[in-house]
Parts: structure tokens; C-alpha cells; sequence
């Protein structure tokens, strides 16, 4: 009788074993379908205007647009002055963060006891944590405001708030990994402090730096409230730094604001997707390569 | 001689954070001043009025910063029951096996979806979902918004939270098993409480995220300055009524704007700093 009922425990404990199992794969597949749907739309209306206008031809009117629209031919133009945009303030960001954001990085590590160290890196995560708007707002006061003009320069600086925390963590874990007797035995070898730094830390924390970089890169990329607040957008290629400018995620905001322009939305999206996903991608393979 | 200069070099940069980080707080107070002098602290915060006409104009905070805690818990509420299971899946079940590094990859890669493309499967997808829901007829709200903003965090709390259950000893979980429990039992009895704080941490980072996310919402939440009192409502978060309303702002608008990106960043600085204590106590013990 009594083995009965704790035979019967059993089973039902197996049981709720199983379906605790059963739910946890259930959701975690559930979890990534939304991934799948997000690719799946995009391409699947962005393959068709993915073509070589795409590059070589500014974003259209949205007059243009309509009687395009109207006659029943595709839309005209494409989005070089989003590409020649994001590559102009993604590039200059990059500019600014490197050398600042290698040697906090590197002051980070060198001083881990240090109380002024301590405090930085307190503040880093500080800025990490800051909203994207926020920082949007900070650039338009510091850039955009004295300058009196919207530009290339004021999006690359609030792109550079953005990046600088992701680059600063990234170089200092790496950095923490070394071994200190690599630092030691150049120091002993006589060469300077300095040129340990270069010729022997960075080089070897190369992998987890450079992964750093692109995976910061790949998040700014696709940011679009902070240059709503500074580079504004901009109808032509311009490659003048202090000149409004637009940017990929720039115009798929002005095409999704313009009924017109929709049908271009997507391929823009899509090009956005591929070369994150790329960075995304080439990151990961670094890491692997240059494994500490 | 040159390593000095290299040392001072290194100094001036970690110097430079902390001019970048005093400057930003320097100047968000400075802008906003003005619109604290004319209504107070907290005028300003629990006024849910934002008129901008300039016969009757008036500005409050209150309607954005329940829009802005409404959408976020709600989201938060809603990626627990998918992100815990991811975590438990990379972290606990199959820890160290190549599906995990599949699965943990493609969340991450959920991760690297710009905001405004989220926006976009927003409203062409799931908007038409939520209206035959019959949530509202137009499909924006707070609905709407918290279900992107969601996924949107899923990578975010599950990531972390499968660190901390992949820290637990083995041995740890073989002595419940050794006693008879079963896998979900040790689950229950031993993995969740024993990483309870960690995965905390990582849920209240994911709050962060969602506190400050921007295109996203903007493009989903409907853009109304009513206080949102149910699931079915318009509103606005912080985040949105900025990237809405500061292009053609000026004067003590834009002043209004600036106070309530001050209270932004004070509210997530705040919820960051509690996520990064607690785990710096973790990882000192």
C-alpha cells in the first residue's frame, strides 16, 4: 500500500521533471524565433530594390516618389547619401575612440588598486549606461549649439560617448588576462615601459581589443536617436564635417515618416542588418583567432 | 623622459572620463535650470500637464515618467518567462554543449537588431496582430511597445543570467542529486537560489535597457501626453518625447526637454549603479 503511494511520488516528480524540461527547450526556440521573423521580412521585401541604384544614387523625393508610384515603376534612387553618412560619422567616431578609449583602458588595468582607477571605472559604467538620447541631447549642447549648425562632427561625438565606454571594457579585460610576468620579463629585458605597452601588451591583447572595437562599431552603427539630435539628415552626399549630414538609420527614419518612400525602406534595413551581422560575425572569428 | 610623457598621457586619458562624465552632468543641469526655477523640482516631476501653446503654456514630467516605468516593468515582466528559460537552457541543461553556443549566439545576434528596425517589424507586423487582438484600434500604445521592447531585452537578461547559473560547482548540484532530486528540483532548490542575486542583476540591467530605449518605442507607443493608466493606452516614455519633440523646441521647452533627459539619466545611473553593486559583490565573494 505505502510503496504504492511513494512509487506513485516518483513518477509524478519524473514527470514534472520532464515537462520542466520540455517548457525550458520549448521557450528557449520561442525566444529566438523572433530573430528569424525580423530577417525573414526584411529580406524578403528589401531583396527586390537591392540592387546597384541602392549605392549609386541619392535617397529620392518624395515627389519624385509619387509619380514614380503613380505611373507604376519602381521608386527612383537609392541611399548613397545615407552610406557616404554613416561611413563619414562612424569613421570619425571610431577617429576619437581608439586612442582615448585604449588608454583608459590601458591606465585601467596598469592601476586596478588605484582609488582615482576605481572611480573611472565607476564612471564608465556610468556612461554605459546612458540612454542614447541623453547623449544626443549632450552632443547638440556641446556641438551642435556653439557651432550653430547641425553636422557630421556633432553625430560623430555623441557616436564616440557611445563607443568609448564598450572600448575602455573591452581593453581592460583583456588586458587583466594577460599574465603579469609577459609586462615583467619585457621590463626586464630592459626595454621601457612604453614600449612594453606597444611592442609586447597590446600585440598580444590584440584579439580581445580589436573584437572590442567592431562589436562597439556594429552597436553605433544602427543608432539613430542621437544623430536625429545632431546630424539631422541631409538630401545630398556630404562629406564636409561640419555640414548637416544624413546617415543609414537617418533615412530609414525619413522614409518611414513618408508614405512615398516606403517601398525603399526595407533594402536600407536589410544592407543595415548585413553589415552588422557581418561585424557581428568577423568579431567572433577574431576572437577565436587571437585567444589569449 | 618618454615614459613619462607615456604614463601622463594615460593619466590625462582616464582624466578626460571623468571631465566627460562631470561635463555631461554639468551641462544637463545647466540646460534644464531653467524649467526647475519655473515650476521646482518637483512641480516640474509630478506636473502631468505638457502644453506647449504658447497662450497656455505649460510643462510637466509626470505622464512620461509613468510611461516610461509602465512600458519598461511590463516589458520586463513579459521577456522573464522566455529569458529565464534561455539562461536556464545555455547555463544549466545543456552548459558546454554546441547547441548552447547556437542558441546564445542567435539571442545575442538579437541584440545587434538596431532599434529602428525593431520599430519597423513593430508596426508592420505585430501592429496588425495587435489590433485583431482588439487591444485598441490603431494598434499603438503601451501594448505594442512593451512586447517589442521585450524581445528587445531578452539578450540582455538572459545572457548574464546564464553566466552566473554556469558559475555554480558542479558539485554543488551533484550533492542534491546524490540525495535523490531531480534535475528540476535542483533547479528549483539549488541553481536559482544559489545564482538568485546575479540573475537579479542581470534583470535589473535589462530594466536599464528598457528604460532608455528610444526609436523603438517612439515608433510604437502612439506619442500622446496623457498619463497612461492601462495596457490599451497612448503615451509616451522620456526617451520618445524627446526624440519627438526637441527638433522645432526652443526656449523653456527645450529646457523642459533637457530636465526630463536629466531625469533619465538619474533614474537609469541609479538602476545601473544597484545592478553593477550587486555584482561586484558577488564577484568579490
Amino acid at each position: 500500500m505505502s510503496d504504492r503511494v511513494k512509487f506513485s511520488n516518483v513518477k509524478k516528480r519524473a514527470a514534472k521533471d520532464k515537462i520542466v524540461f520540455g517548457l525550458v527547450c520549448l521557450f528557449s526556440f520561442l525566444s529566438m524565433i523572433p530573430l528569424f521573423l525580423i530577417i525573414w521580412e526584411v529580406v524578403s521585401k528589401g531583396y527586390k530594390n537591392f540592387n546597384w541604384r541602392l549605392f549609386t544614387q541619392v535617397a529620392p523625393s518624395s515627389m519624385d516618389a509619387l509619380i514614380a508610384k503613380m505611373s507604376g515603376e519602381p521608386i527612383p534612387g537609392g541611399i548613397l547619401n545615407g552610406i557616404t553618412g554613416t561611413i563619414l560619422i562612424v569613421g570619425m567616431a571610431v577617429l576619437f575612440t581608439i586612442p582615448l578609449g585604449l588608454f583608459v583602458g590601458i591606465y585601467l588595468s596598469e592601476h586596478p588598486e588605484n582609488k582615482f582607477a576605481r572611480t573611472v571605472s565607476y564612471l564608465t559604467d556610468l556612461l554605459q549606461g546612458m540612454p542614447s538620447i541623453v547623449i544626443g541631447i549632450i552632443a547638440y549642447i556641446w556641438v551642435v549649439k556653439p557651432l550653430r549648425s547641425y553636422s557630421a562632427l556633432a553625430g560623430s561625438v555623441a557616436l564616440t560617448i557611445m563607443m568609448l565606454p564598450m572600448v575602455v571594457r573591452s581593453t581592460e579585460e583583456t588586458l587583466k588576462m594577460l599574465p603579469r610576468t609577459l609586462k615583467e620579463s619585457g621590463l626586464a629585458l630592459g626595454a621601457s615601459y612604453t614600449s612594453v605597452i606597444f611592442r609586447v601588451i597590446l600585440p598580444s591583447g590584440f584579439g580581445g581589443i580589436f573584437t572590442g572595437i567592431l562589436l562597439a562599431v556594429s552597436r553605433v552603427m544602427g543608432e539613430t536617436a542621437p544623430l536625429m539630435l545632431t546630424a539631422l539628415g541631409a538630401t545630398v552626399v556630404n562629406w564636409n564635417i561640419l555640414k548637416p549630414t544624413s546617415a543609414i538609420p537617418l533615412l530609414i527614419w525619413d522614409f518611414y515618416n513618408d508614405p512615398n518612400l516606403v517601398d525603399i525602406i526595407w533594402s536600407a534595413s536589410l544592407l543595415l542588418l548585413i553589415v552588422i551581422f557581418l561585424l557581428n560575425w568577423i568579431a567572433k572569428i577574431v576572437a577565436r583567432r587571437w585567444k589569449i | 623622459m618618454k615614459d613619462k610623457i607615456f604614463k601622463g598621457l594615460l593619466f590625462a586619458a582616464a582624466l578626460a572620463i571623468l571631465l566627460l562624465t562631470a561635463g555631461v552632468i554639468y551641462v544637463l543641469v545647466k540646460q534644464s535650470l531653467n524649467v526647475f526655477h519655473e515650476y521646482g523640482v518637483f512641480g516640474f516631476i509630478f506636473n502631468a500637464e505638457w502644453d506647449p501653446r504658447p497662450e497656455t503654456e505649460e510643462y510637466g514630467a509626470w505622464s512620461f515618467i509613468i510611461g516610461t516605468l509602465f512600458t519598461a516593468f511590463f516589458a520586463l515582466l513579459l521577456c522573464i518567462p522566455f529569458s529565464l528559460p534561455v539562461a536556464l537552457f545555455n547555463g544549466e541543461y545543456f552548459k558546454g554543449y554546441k547547441i548552447s553556443s547556437f542558441v546564445s549566439s542567435v539571442v545575442d545576434l538579437l541584440a545587434g537588431i538596431p532599434s529602428i528596425v525593431y520599430g519597423l517589424w513593430g508596426f508592420y507586423t505585430l501592429r496588425p496582430i495587435v489590433i485583431q487582438l482588439g487591444v485598441n484600434a490603431q494598434g499603438f500604445g503601451i501594448f505594442l511597445a512593451s512586447i517589442v521592447l521585450a524581445v528587445m531585452i531578452i539578450p540582455y537578461a538572459s545572457s548574464l543570467s546564464a553566466e552566473f547559473l554556469s558559475m555554480i560547482p558542479d558539485t554543488v548540484k551533484e550533492g542534491a542529486y546524490s540525495l535523490g532530486a531531480t534535475r528540476a528540483e535542483t533547479i528549483r532548490h539549488v541553481s536559482l537560489p544559489m545564482a538568485s542575486s546575479g540573475i537579479v542583476a542581470a534583470y535589473i540591467l535589462a530594466l536599464g535597457r528598457a528604460l532608455g530605449e528610444t526609436m523603438a518605442v517612439t515608433m510604437l507607443i502612439g506619442n500622446t501626453t496623457n498619463v497612461p493608466t492601462s495596457l490599451r493606452d497612448t503615451g509616451n516614455t522620456m526617451a520618445s518625447v524627446i526624440a519627438n519633440q526637441f527638433g522645432e523646441a526652443d526656449g523653456l521647452k527645450l529646457s523642459a526637454l533637457i530636465g526630463i533627459g536629466l531625469l533619465l539619466f538619474l533614474i537609469t545611473a541609479v538602476i545601473n549603479l544597484i545592478a553593477k553593486f550587486i555584482m561586484k559583490k558577488l564577484s568579490v565573494r
